[in-house]
């Protein structure tokens, strides 16, 4: 059947729920029924839950040591007087002694955490080439301009990796040692320097450059390091799996923190005796103190945590749990009286 | 460039026409061609402020010392929202560019080497001739030379010009109507005329023709405009003056006034406040990244030293005071204009889809025809509505007649009870072959009186069908049209046909009849035109028994007074028939008779004559000599006419009133028809406490009555006290507002145009607007369309309020265009209220679903999606602000620059829309369809699809520098913290949300509930409450006769052959002197 333009009723709009729109709708209406309930189940179900994050963050122990060397705060200060604004200083190293009185409950993860230090300041963090440091040929030796001042180097050769941030590097380096009986001998504690970078920043975002007659160094030959480093970035490591690139420090580095006070992971400890913990007794930590902070007012810290299913200590998340719990179950009670004094009120204007 | 001063063309002559430069008869109302497009439409664009700012961004961003985020991330959801649009223009102009093609190849006659061919309209030129048909529309404006009727007269419709639909005529000169259709005379006349260069002034033209040595005036009585259409009239000639952007017609589509809503100002104010705050904040910033630099950044330089042109801090704040300009842009909503935009035209949608605003038997759907004003129609506070055709059809039924004292037209079962109308039977009308198959009538009696051959009926319908003006057109053998002058008239005229009088045709001396069956030539001698002062009209006729006869019709307050004092007592019986006939709101005429001897006939017609060739007072003249013939009438009786209402109109006031929306009618009709019909749709109620009427004739009077009316209803208003008077004497400055002030009661105003015309002057128009305002309803009669539109102006000139003016004619135009929100009923009287209107429907009724269900979802969505749009923008943008403060207020960014990008366009556009599209006030709570499910969940999982897309490993290995951001969304979804925190700040944000909702309506129940309860009490009332009740008063409101208040055709069709040598002679005196 075939309507005429003209044909009576040809221009009625069409009945379809949408244009009229009718369509069956959800009207979530907020009755006491569901909303006291549901106040109270969301004030309940959190106080849970903040208390079981509370509690295995209190769980997680936490050893720091500020090694940055204040006068008067350990032998760190003898390298960090010698350092005084002059960058790279001359190598130098202390130690920090502790002993712990029972056992450090592992795996026992290793930071150093920087402090007044804006790895998110935007002009930092843009200083850094991602296509030379996916091991692009081209981009090696044409750093982009955002590298500058640290684009190429006094003698005009790119400077691989570029930018401000791989200048910076972090380059103390630490190392454990334990006496297990008082008077004893110290023994180094074996730590675990792999697998400390994201997978994907590890096998995926950083690569090397292709080799040139099976050399790295071939491969990085006509660039520059950058002038804070002591050696160029292909003898990072002498593990051909962790040098250049694809160093788990240099990449780890690489991933800017998002605070001015920022952790970074340096190791694990999870081999040999000390894969349940770190028993009790004396330890040592060697420093080798290279890394200048004090210039802009910044502090190093060493950290040994243990962690737990949410990661690492965090007491804030519980304590935010805990305090939306309650403000529920308070609001939820409020409402209820509310509610009450008000329904009361309603039969009486019917009565 | 050289103005033309005055138009010089001559007949048939191409050469001598070039010179002019004439342009063709193309028309052309699209905007762009397909060069200009892009340059014009972007510019156009780029004088919006976001967009500019936007353009002015990108070069910022060009900038490698400040900028602080990729080109992409602006430059692609301006490139979106440009080409939206872009696109959205582009099919508009495309409308326009294929409705003026249609236009421009429509065909038409051309004269062309003395032969007529068929050509395109666009290819008319200055000078030609071309016939028109009937039937067809006018090409250009045309000077009428010849046509098939007698004395070249031609009959045109002017719907589309002014909107009345009643006929016109034109007429040649003689001198040009005599070459009638001989091609060769046509194809030979070099006439040259001289004429007023182009003008939008429909009723005025001004030349002179020069043919064969002698000069002729010619009027706008001799040009046929483009828009007009030919009727009643087989062919007819013409010479072309002006054409295509000449034509009157389109001198008149100027470009409309933009209306723009009050969400349209507000919107503007909040985007330049956002603007402010955006400096603000970067400024704050600034000052901050200074302090910083100085501070810290300075020292931490071993590791990022600063740049060379950095000479201080202070330049480093400077610059960073332009970067954080850009990332902050996301506060700018860009995206603001084309989401109002697309919201209104869902919204406009939805009005044109409405089933319940379709009138079925005109097939014609409700059109939102501006796409920008739907949340005023939420605001709507007061109704100007015009009377006929708006709240009436404009349809007059012959409902009732009193014939010689006796009443006709109701009807009564067996008990004597009145029968209602459903149950009514049609009365047969098969015994009159002539009839009229569309009219109805009830009362069988009448037709048994006319069938016995009652000397008073036949006599009244007799009457009825010779005295008028009414033209007859019988296309078909039987089929009779009659183009009437008022629809009153059509009406008298079509019930005199169905009962056996039947008026079948007239010449200029003559009018046949068909009586019961015999055709019957009555010789027509005069006409006695109607005039307002009159208030009747006459006809004088020698039937075929050779009687001179005179009949009359006209309001009875006249008539009576023009009675033969026998019929006294006749007359007595008639008045309480009147009386009723009034209080039903019917409109009403007294029919009278009189018989003239020849003696007297003969010397009054002489006298007659006289007066009509007087020059001077001719008019007080003629008056005088009507009056001499039109007095000792014999009553015949009275007919009822009924203006009939449209459907739901007084269900629709009542309602309309109960939501506080005012309804004033503006007519141009008669007091007494304007208060009828306002009694009788409700918007005067017999329970009001008093009606006012104020129709002074100086400023004193009319003040008087004012303040008298004021002191009624608010006596305190009229004090010093009062704090309007106090604030009226301290604060005379524009523009000021006048708040409401509240009657004691119910009142009615009525005021009169002529009244008006003082009360909208000066001081007086404050009073005026204060007395109405505190009134429930307020008729204003005897408007003249500018009139209307001034009453507009005066409300909104100090009320501020939103106000919408509904109306259906050519007279309704000015008030339409005037209020905030015109409305135009796409009904009977043309199309030129419709065109000149922001939502057009056919039945008043629909207002009220327009206003309450359309309007109020509008405005409840428009302002939801603007919070819930700044709401997001804000949220998304001042988290950088936030975190300036940890990175030394470097403008990092906390997100990455596709999130930015995708953030406004993708993620969250859709549930914004959806929310502002699908949204409905029905409960107090939010409103979730299927649709609203789809996008809502859709952008979220939307939002992770393209995350792990734009950080997958392919995409980040192919572009390193482009998608920086490899195994972020994998590394942190792992992290059971960031999940826990998810949740922590979706239950966070939600909770007060859902609190408030609970306990708003325990604590502030007024809002919405209350609204609902209103709603739903208003839908139930009229049903149960009897809507038309008998009216008290009617005595007072009588005689609402039925007439139109225009001059008749009267003139032109007694003067006919003496029309003519009457023209020539003034012709040839005006080509003497």
């Amino acid at each position: 059947m075939t309507w005429s333009a003209t044909a009576r009723g040809a221009h009625q709009p069409d009945n379809t729920a949408f244009t009229q729109q009718r369509l069956p709708a959800w009207q979530p209406l907020l009755s006491a029924s569901i909303a006291l309930p549901l106040f109270f189940c969301a004030g309940l179900a959190f106080i849970g839950l903040g208390l079981g994050l509370y509690y295995s963050s209190n769980g997680i122990k936490e050893l720091e040591y500020d090694y940055t060397g204040d006068s008067g705060t350990g032998n760190c200060s003898v390298c960090a007087a010698a350092d005084q604004g002059r960058a790279p200083p001359p190598p130098c190293s202390c130690a920090w002694n502790f002993s712990l009185p029972e056992l450090f409950q592992g795996p026992v993860y290793l930071y150093y955490e920087l402090t007044n230090f804006y790895q998110n300041n935007r002009r930092y963090g843009v200083s850094r080439d991602d296509e030379q440091l996916s091991g692009l040929p081209s981009a090696l030796r044409h750093p982009v301009n955002e590298c500058a001042p640290y684009q190429l180097s006094a003698a005009g050769l790119p400077i691989a990796p570029c930018g401000a941030i791989a200048n910076s590097l972090f380059n103390d380096s630490f190392s454990l040692w334990h006496q297990r009986l008082p008077g004893g001998l110290y023994v180094e504690v074996p730590l675990d320097r792999s697998g400390i970078a994201w997978w994907t920043d590890y096998h995926v975002k950083f690569r090397n450059p292709p080799l040139v007659n099976g050399s790295l160094a071939l491969a990085f030959q006509g660039t520059a390091p950058p002038p804070n480093w002591r050696r160029p970035v292909y003898e990072l490591s002498p593990d051909p799996n962790n040098t250049g690139f694809i160093n788990q420090d240099f990449v780890v580095w690489m991933r800017t923190a998002a605070l001015p006070t920022f952790r970074k992971l340096y190791a694990r400890i999870r081999q040999g005796n000390y894969s349940a913990g770190l028993p009790r007794g004396a330890y040592r930590v060697n420093i080798t103190y290279n890394y200048p902070v004090r210039a802009f007012g910044g502090h190093k810290l060493l950290i040994f945590s243990s962690i737990s299913w949410m990661g690492g200590k965090n007491p804030f998340l519980g304590i935010a749990y805990l305090v939306v719990g309650s403000l529920c179950i308070l609001t939820g009670f409020v409402m209820l009286i509310v509610y009450i004094r008000y329904q009361d009120q309603d039969d009486d204007d019917e009565e | 460039m050289n103005i033309e001063h005055e138009r010089y063309l001559q007949a048939n002559n191409k050469e001598f026409n070039s010179i002019f430069v004439y342009p063709n008869n193309t028309i052309k109302t699209s905007k762009y061609s397909v060069f200009n497009f892009l340059p014009l439409n972007l510019f156009e664009q780029f004088q919006r402020l976001a967009n500019a700012y936007f353009l002015i961004l990108l070069f910022l961003q060009l900038i490698p010392q400040i900028s602080s985020l990729t080109w992409y991330t602006t430059m692609t959801p301006l490139m979106v929202v440009l080409s939206i649009t872009a696109v959205k223009d582009a099919i508009d102009d495309l409308k326009r560019h294929q409705s003026d093609d249609r236009v421009n190849n429509l065909p038409v006659l051309l004269l062309v080497n003395g032969k007529m061919k068929e050509d395109k309209w666009m290819n008319v030129q200055v000078g030609d001739i071309i016939k028109l048909e009937n039937n067809q529309p006018v090409t250009a404006d045309i000077l009428l030379l010849s046509s098939s009727e007698p004395y070249s007269l031609t009959y045109i419709e002017t719907a589309d010009l002014d909107g009345e639909t009643n006929l016109k005529v034109k007429q040649a000169i003689s001198v040009t109507s005599d070459m009638e259709d001989h091609l060769e005379l046509l194809s030979a006349f070099n006439g040259e005329v001289r004429c007023e260069a182009p003008n939008n002034k429909l009723d005025r033209f001004s030349g002179i023709l020069t043919y064969k040595g002698k000069n002729y005036f010619l009027d706008h009585d001799k040009l046929l405009l483009r828009g007009c259409i030919i009727r009643n009239t087989d062919w007819c000639y013409g010479l072309v003056i002006y054409t295509g952007p000449d034509t009157k017609l389109m001198q008149n589509s100027g470009k409309s006034t933009f209306k723009r809503t009050q969400i349209d100002h507000l919107m503007n104010v909040l985007v330049l406040w956002i603007f402010l705050g955006l400096g603000i904040i970067c400024f704050v910033l600034a000052v901050g990244h200074g302090i910083w630099q100085n501070k810290k950044g300075y020292h931490f330089q071993i590791f990022l030293p600063w740049e060379k042109y950095v000479s201080s801090s202070a330049v480093s704040a400077i610059l960073i005071f332009w970067s954080y300009f850009i990332i902050l842009n996301t506060m700018v909503p860009i995206s603001l204009y084309v989401s109002v935009e697309i919201i209104r035209l869902g919204n406009s949608l939805y009005i044109n889809w409405d089933r319940k605003m379709f009138y079925a038997p005109r097939n014609t759907p409700a059109q939102a025809r501006t796409t920008t004003l739907n949340e005023e129609l939420g605001q709507v506070k007061y109704v100007f509505s015009d009377k006929t055709g708006t709240l009436t059809q404009n349809i007059m039924i012959f409902n009732k007649c009193s014939i010689n004292g006796k009443l006709y037209g109701d009807t009564y079962d067996k008990d004597g009870q009145r029968v209602t109308v459903s149950e009514k039977e049609k009365v047969d009308f098969s015994y009159n072959k002539l009839a009229d198959p569309k009219f109805s009538f009830y009362d069988k009696t009448l037709v048994e009186a006319v069938k016995k051959g009652d000397h008073w009926v036949h006599l009244f319908f007799r009457s009825l069908s010779l005295c008028h003006t009414v033209m007859s057109e019988e296309k078909v053998e039987g089929m009779l049209v009659y183009q009437a002058q008022s629809p009153d008239e059509g009406a008298l005229v079509t019930a005199a046909r169905n009962f056996g009088f039947v008026f079948r045709s007239r010449t200029s001396e003559t009018v046949i009849l068909v009586e019961m069956g015999k055709t019957r030539v009555y010789q027509l001698l005069t006409i006695l035109d109607f005039n307002n002062v009159r208030k009747r009209m006459s006809v004088i006729v020698r039937t075929p028994e050779d009687r001179i006869m005179l009949f009359c019709k006209g309001a009875d307050t006249i008539i009576c007074e023009l009675l033969h004092p026998s019929c006294s007592s006749l007359c007595d019986v008639t008045m309480e028939h009147l009386d009723d006939y009034a209080s039903e709101g019917l409109r009403t005429l007294m029919v009278a008779y009189r018989e003239l001897d020849e003696a007297f006939f003969q010397d009054w017609s002489k006298r007659h004559n006289e007066a009509c060739l007087s020059l001077e007072n001719r008019e007080s003249r003629l008056s005088s000599i009507y009056e001499e013939v039109e007095k000792d009438l014999m009553l015949l009786g009275v007919t009822a006419i009924e203006d009939k209402l449209q459907d739901g109109v007084p269900e629709t006031i009542i309602i309309l009133n109960k939501a506080k929306i005012r309804l004033w009618v503006l007519t141009g009709d008669k007091q007494e028809t304007a208060v009828n019909i306002a009694y009788s749709c409700n918007l005067f109620e017999d329970e009001m406490d008093e009606v006012f009427i104020v129709e002074g004739r100086d400023d004193e009077t009319i003040r008087k009555e004012l303040r008298t009316a004021r002191n009624k209803m608010k006596p305190e208003s009229l004090l010093d006290s009062d704090p309007i008077n106090i604030y009226l004497t301290t604060k005379p400055k524009l523009p000021f507002e006048i708040p409401e002030e509240v009657a004691n009661g119910n009142y009615g105003l009525i005021i009169n145009g002529y009244s008006l015309a003082y009360a909208l002057e000066g001081n007086l128009e404050l009073e005026l607007l204060r007395t109405a305002c505190m009134c429930k309803g307020v008729i204003c009669c005897r408007m003249t369309p500018l009139q209307k539109a001034q009453v507009v102006e005066l409300m909104k000139r100090y009320k501020k309020v939103v106000t919408l003016a509904i109306g259906d004619g050519a007279n309704d135009v000015s008030m339409i265009k005037a209020a905030h929100i015109g409305v135009g009923i796409s009904g009977q009287e043309g199309v030129q209220a419709m065109l000149n209107s922001d939502f057009a429907f056919s039945q008043f009724q629909y207002l009220q679903r327009l206003l309450l269900v359309h309007g109020r979802w509008s405005y409840n969505r428009m302002c939801k999606f603007l919070s819930y749009f700044f709401y997001k923008n804000f949220t998304f943008t001042l988290v950088h602000f936030w975190y300036a403060f940890f990175n030394g207020f470097s403008a990092q960014t906390v997100y990455e620059t596709w999130f930015i990008t995708c953030y406004n366009l993708v993620y969250t556009s859709l549930p914004v829309l959806g929310m502002s599209l699908f949204d409905q006030i029905v409960l107090k709570t939010t409103y979730w369809t299927m649709i609203s499910h789809v996008i809502i969940w859709g952008s979220l999982g939307f939002y992770f699809c393209m995350s792990f897309l734009l950080y997958s490993d392919g995409l980040c290995l192919a572009f390193p520098d482009v998608f920086q951001f490899l195994g972020v969304v994998r590394n942190a979804l792992n992290q059971p913290q960031m999940l826990l925190s998810i949740i922590l700040s979706v239950v966070l944000c939600m909770l007060p949300v859902i609190g408030y909702q609970f306990l708003k309506p325990l604590f502030w129940p007024i809002s919405v509930d209350k609204v609902f309860d209103r709603i739903q009490e208003c839908r139930r009332l009229p049903r149960q409450s009897p809507v038309r009740t008998k009216l008290k008063h009617s005595s007072t409101r009588r005689s609402a006769y039925a007439f139109s208040h225009k001059h008749g055709f009267g003139a032109l069709i007694t003067s006919g052959q003496t029309m003519k040598s009457r023209m020539s002679k003034k012709n040839t005196l005006f080509s003497k002197r």
